[in-house]
């Protein structure tokens, strides 16, 4: 008999905490919003260190039912949760996370107005994301994929008197909804073919269903349009273009959801729905090669940004292009591990970047920095330790996942695994590009010379203790984090991501099955390609070494003799232009000639305007009739007796 | 025996004239007299009709008529002293307050 965990809590709390101080924050003082924020959400993270601690004595996947939602017929969605090994995972990386970047904005954002607000809406987006996340079912979780979209447009565009801010929530949750259109058709689709949404009972009525190797079928179909909504919430090739934007939030914003947790619940949901994919190698195909594609794209335009967090925008883009690859290889269990440590250290890396920019009072440009190391050295370590861990050098955390999605992918085809190598050349050198520029090296912040140095040299501070405990913690997870293996962390992931997958379930699937078997024979070639990745990140570190440390002349220098193609990369590929030519510009002309003022103005007002000037018309010329003249009236009232005599006698004699 | 016909096209004519008066005359009391003129038309086309067929309604419908209009003639009256004690006027296109 498993004990009833209260699942339902976990979600509820945040909720419970937006609530309170959205409605009432206002009045509330500055530590009375932190604790209620940080109260609730530290409650919902201690719920889930409970329903670990209560982990070996489950039955799993654990079911929890809360309310009743939609029945119409055979179809039933409800408010009920589901735990398994991912959804675990999941809810430990949102909560705990999430937990450390509330205590961070405490800090962040204590003097900026709108603090209240600020907080409730990181509340709200904890509510959806574990709403999302303990989904038994694709409906419920399409709420909670919704409601994170609201909550990252309501936070992108947090400063709402700035025209840019207000622009990129936009862009966000207009990308999105394209993705979520895709989405909302593969649930459609499930329930026509077949009658449920619950993920159990889905997965049960395709687990018999054969691959469908020969052409494209109903399950390609579906597994291509989750990868659609997949790609608008995880920001891929060709949907990434909001994200980059999307920095325009504070920082503890873009840490939290931009990179930590929100961007990761595409990876989250396509391993979910592996039953599927695994039966559409077709799918599969497309998901790793968008995945691939998307991680050098992004990776290369990484190279060439300025703005601190433009930079970690785009390697947040190349490291979901990672996860994806991985689970286009059918290697599910090595995105998820990717997944839990980029969001240590990706989190850590925004959260460090936020301490520098408030060390340097609001400056993001990085060629203004320089030089901080010793001025800011909690900052400065513990950045250096994400650095480490996401340019995945041993033993850092990302070093074990990104190997494990490398070799995996080496299984399946070196084309990934070569462009994976390569990523990871360019992951490290943008990574040791951002770090030399922002810590070595002179000052150059402009506004040192006309102020005197020393007054402004005394300007840069250390964040408050409040914000380095978080980092301080990250840390420690970045470094450790992916200790406990991916061998282990395969295993305990085994029972979900194995489920459904029968005899007849292709080879692609049933190779993480058997990867343990296998390890000890390709123990010698998984060491050489662990060795060409590591040889790949430390040319990465020795190349912006020495172009940004050794000899800061040698970047302008290379950029001259690249010409057109550096141009084309600093201006991110001009895809955002291509876009606005392609998409938006024509959408914009078509809506403001046909709709606004072909329909719009031309036939509703039009019929409004002219209904209205008839009766008027009509009205004007009946009211004369009331003259307030007895004559008059007699006689109409002679007039009319006429008719009615005039009308019987017609009708008489007819 | 006078046939029918006599009484109601004396009728008509009575009304028609009741009719006119009302509508070319200016003098408040004219026009009140008119009034009577066309009730009194249409009493004797009830009169003539109730003996035509022998039917007793018609009469008690007269006399039903007469004191409706001995009442109105009391109302009218009193309205119309009081319209030429404010107004010092018995010209009805003067009497036009209403009007919009």
């Amino acid at each position: 008999m498993t004990p009833n965990l209260h699942l339902w809590l976990i979600p509820l709390l945040p909720l419970a905490g937006a609530a309170i101080n959205g409605l009432f924050g206002r009045r509330f003082s500055r530590r009375a919003v932190s604790s209620i924020a940080l109260g609730f959400c530290g409650a919902a993270f201690a719920m889930a260190l409970w329903v670990v601690a209560q982990f070996s004595a489950l039955s799993l996947p654990y079911s929890e039912y809360f309310a009743p939602w939609i029945r119409a017929g055979s179809f039933q969605a409800d408010f009920a949760f589901y735990l398994d090994q991912l959804s675990l995972v999941m809810l430990l990386v949102v909560t705990g996370v999430g937990f450390l970047i509330h205590i961070y904005s405490v800090g962040y954002m204590w003097e900026e107005g709108g603090f209240y607000r600020f907080f409730s809406y990181l509340n709200l987006f904890m509510f959806f994301m574990l709403t999302l996340v303990l989904a038994n079912n694709y409906l419920l979780m399409f709420i909670g994929w919704e409601g994170v979209g609201l909550a990252s447009y309501l936070l992108i565009g947090f400063w709402f008197t700035k025209d840019s801010a207000v622009a990129a929530g936009k862009k966000a949750f207009i990308v999105n909804r394209i993705g979520d259109f895709g989405f909302l058709i593969a649930l459609f689709l499930l329930i026509k073919h077949f009658g449920s949404l619950n993920f159990v009972q889905v997965f049960h009525r395709i687990a018999p269903l054969r691959p469908e190797t020969t052409g494209a079928g109903l399950l390609t179909a579906i597994g291509l349009l989750l990868m659609v909504g997949a790609a608008g919430k995880s920001a891929q090739i060709p949907l990434y273009v909001w994200l980059p934007d999307a920095m325009e939030g504070p920082t503890p914003v873009s840490a939290l959801i931009h990179a930590a947790t929100m961007v990761t619940a595409g990876v989250y949901m396509v391993a979910r729905s592996h039953v599927i994919l695994d039966r559409a190698p077709m799918a599969l195909m497309v998901v790793a090669i968008i995945g691939t594609l998307t991680a050098l794209f992004a990776a290369t335009i990484g190279v060439a940004q300025t703005d601190i967090k433009k930079v970690l925008a785009y390697s947040t883009i190349s490291q979901l292009g990672y996860m994806f690859m991985a689970c286009g290889v059918a290697a599910y269990s090595a995105g998820i591990f990717h997944l839990m440590t980029h969001a240590f250290f990706k989190g850590l890396l925004f959260l460090a970047a936020g301490s520098v920019i408030h060390a340097v009072g609001g400056e993001q440009d990085m060629r203004k920095m320089g030089g901080l190391r010793t001025k800011i050295p909690w900052t400065f370590w513990t950045m250096t330790a994400a650095t480490f861990a996401i340019a995945g050098f041993w033993p850092f955390a990302g070093f074990f996942s990104k190997d494990e999605i490398l070799w995996q992918a080496s299984r399946v085809s070196f084309v990934y695994w070569g462009i994976g190598v390569f990523t990871a050349f360019l992951t490290s050198f943008y990574m040791f590009r951002l770090w030399f520029l922002t810590f070595f090296g002179e000052y150059r912040g402009e506004a040192k010379a006309a102020h005197g140095g020393g007054e402004h040299q005394a300007g840069i501070h250390e964040s408050p203790k409040l914000m380095l405990a978080p980092l301080v913690i990250l840390a420690v997870l970045s470094v450790c984090g992916g200790w406990v293996g991916s061998v282990r962390f395969e295993r305990f992931l085994t029972p979900v991501l194995q489920a459904g997958s029968g005899a007849s379930v292709s080879n692609v699937s049933t190779n993480a099955l058997a990867s343990a078997n296998e390890r000890k024979d390709e123990v010698s070639s998984e060491t050489l390609l662990t060795a060409v990745a590591l040889g790949a990140a430390a040319l990465g570190l020795y190349l912006a070494f020495l172009m940004y440390y050794q000899r800061p002349q040698l970047p302008d220098q290379i950029a001259a003799s690249l010409g057109g193609f550096y141009d084309a990369v600093v201006h991110k590929y001009y895809v955002d232009d291509l876009y606005a030519t392609l998409f938006v510009k024509p959408l914009l002309d078509a809506s403001t000639r046909i709709l606004w003022q072909g329909i719009d103005r031309d036939v509703i007002d039009a019929a409004v305007d002219n209904g209205a000037d008839g009766a008027r018309e009509i009205s004007d010329s009946v009211r004369h009739m009331q003259s307030g003249n007895l004559r008059s009236y007699a006689g109409w009232i002679a007039a009319g007796a006429a008719g009615v005599i005039a009308y019987m006698v017609w009708m008489g004699t007819r | 025996m006078v046939p029918l016909s006599y009484y109601l096209i004396l009728s008509g004519i009575l009304f028609a004239c009741g009719v006119t008066g009302f509508l070319i005359k200016r003098n408040i009391i004219t026009i009140f007299l008119s009034i009577e003129l066309m009730l009194n038309g249409a009493n004797l086309s009830f009169v003539a009709f109730a003996a035509q067929w022998h039917a007793l309604s018609g009469q008690v419908f007269v006399f039903f008529v007469m004191v409706v209009a001995a009442a109105e003639a009391a109302v009218g009256l009193a309205i119309i002293i009081a319209v030429f004690r404010t107004r010092e006027t018995l010209n009805v296109d003067r009497v036009n307050l209403l009007k919009l």
